[in-house]
């Protein structure tokens, strides 16, 4: 039995998860996980490839349901993508304001274009966008209800280095703006050490918390890498045990 | 320019035949002959009548096969049910070659405008319903997960994102299907009318008369282009977002 419920309140946590429980067939992804985002957190969220980091995170926004566990999130909940993932008969702003559920909310879209830099596109269409434009344009339309939490799936995978740089940047600012609570997975280390307060890395089969400090302290880039099984050799990294 | 090269050589082939003779005109008209009978046509109203015959027919019977593909297609696409019950009986009778059903139309329907609209119909169907189908199926589901996460009811899942997502495909199976209504209006037409294009096209024949054939060919051309120009230009105003090359 899994449970998922909105809580209210100011002292409830952003997120909050109890023995999350996840199997795809017979793998087992997680058996038992706990985490917690207080108000106002961002947590990075670390892994190989295929640990369960985009799992947990389908699971928390509610698109995979899980075995077992409860799943609690504080107030409204935004998601971004890896890719921007936009409506291509929508423009720009229609896309941003595409969650709206009232006027309102409606009335939030320039203003979250603005945010995001993209207040001279809201006519476009997304074919005519580029890259980190339509990035931009996914990020404006996860804050266009305010939300508490923002699940960031890979949300700069898909950019060339300066567009990544820009966009980690934006995304940055706007969560020290909005404080809104932010739980970002990627499997770059300089994602994480530049947005999140605290580093979480999952490991193993079904997937646990091995590793978990916060940015400033113990989560330093080698600490992080070591969790990963990763040995810095002279600014190159590689996988232990693989050669 | 170069596009009408090949058209305007074949028009002076024309002209240079049946103005000197080489070929008689009970074999093909002129071009003169031409012109005067559509005039002769449209001044005794025969050729409203004809045209407006053969367009009501078209019109009829794509707007019952689109309505039909519409219902059958969004079953079909939208149920696994449904495109287990349906979609090999469908597939089996897309198969027949649409022409092969004449002879039982006309055995249950009679030789009445119920026939001529039912071929057209059946004409039209298909390219519809299988366009319909793929694009149902081919909804990228990530759109689908974003309305998801934001809460969309059933019902707005498909109005706001379905719908549109499946536009694009739509048309194009509009298109194609508007063009088959034409083909099979012609076979409809040839087999029993007293009106419209393809009777023209029979009437001509009985009467040896190739510049009545000739009317009729060159207003079929007409409509059928007409027809596919206003598909396009619905397509382009409904689904130019697409980002794709159009077809």
């Amino acid at each position: 039995m899994s449970v998922r419920r909105r809580t209210s309140g100011t002292e409830s946590p952003a997120a909050r998860i109890r023995g999350l429980r996840k199997a795809f067939g017979e793998r087992l992804v997680f058996d038992g996980l706990d985490l917690d985002v207080a108000r106002g957190e961002r947590v990075a969220v670390l892994g190989a490839s295929g640990c369960g980091k985009s799992t947990l995170l389908r699971c928390i926004a509610g698109l995979e349901r899980s075995d077992a566990g409860t799943i609690a999130t504080a107030g409204e909940i935004g998601v971004m993508f890896q890719e921007p993932r936009l409506f291509p008969w929508l423009d720009v702003a229609c896309n941003v304001g595409f969650p709206a559920r009232d006027d309102a909310e409606r009335a939030r879209v320039p203003s979250v274009l603005a945010l995001v830099g993209l207040a001279h596109a809201a006519r476009r269409l997304p074919k005519e966008l580029s890259g980190g434009m339509a990035q931009r344009a996914a990020l404006a339309r996860a804050l266009v209800r305010d939300p508490h939490l923002l699940l960031l799936d890979e949300p700069f995978a898909a950019l060339d280095a300066l567009r990544r740089i820009e966009l980690r940047a934006a995304v940055h600012e706007i969560l020290t703006l909005t404080r809104a609570s932010a739980i970002l997975v990627t499997h770059d280390v300089d994602d994480a050490l530049a947005i999140a307060d605290r580093v979480i890395v999952l490991a193993g089969s079904p997937a646990e918390v091995a590793f978990t400090g916060n940015v400033g302290e113990t989560a330093t880039r080698s600490a992080i890498l070591d969790a990963l099984g990763v040995i810095e050799n002279g600014g190159h990294a590689r996988v232990r045990g693989r050669t | 320019m170069g596009r009408f090269v090949v058209p305007l050589a074949l028009f002076a082939a024309w002209w240079a035949a049946t103005a000197s003779g080489a070929i008689k005109s009970y074999q093909l008209a002129s071009p003169r002959d031409v012109v005067r009978e559509l005039f002769d046509l449209a001044q005794t109203g025969l050729l409203w009548r004809d045209l407006g015959a053969s367009i009501e027919r078209v019109a009829l019977g794509f707007t019952i096969a689109l309505t039909l593909a519409l219902i059958v297609g969004s079953l079909v696409g939208g149920s696994r049910l449904a495109e287990r019950a349906l979609d090999p009986t469908l597939q089996a009778i897309r198969a027949v070659p649409s022409l092969a059903w004449v002879p039982l139309i006309l055995l249950w329907l009679g030789i009445g405008e119920t026939a001529k609209i039912t071929l057209v119909a059946i004409g039209a169907f298909f390219p519809i319903y299988v366009a319909l189908v793929s694009g149902i199926r081919g909804v990228d589901r990530k759109l689908v997960e974003v309305g998801t996460i934001f809460g969309l009811s059933r019902i707005a899942l498909i109005t706001r994102v379905l719908v549109p997502a499946t536009l694009p495909q739509l048309l194009v199976g509009a298109r194609i299907g508007l063009t088959q209504a034409w083909l099979f209006l012609v076979a409809a037409e040839l087999l029993a009318a007293t009106n419209g294009l393809g009777f023209l096209l029979t009437d001509g024949q009985q009467t040896s008369r190739t510049d009545e054939i000739l009317v009729a060919i060159l207003l079929f051309a007409a409509c059928g282009k007409l027809s596919e120009t206003g598909m396009r230009w619905l397509e382009k105003r409904l689904v130019g977002w697409t980002d794709t090359v159009p077809v």
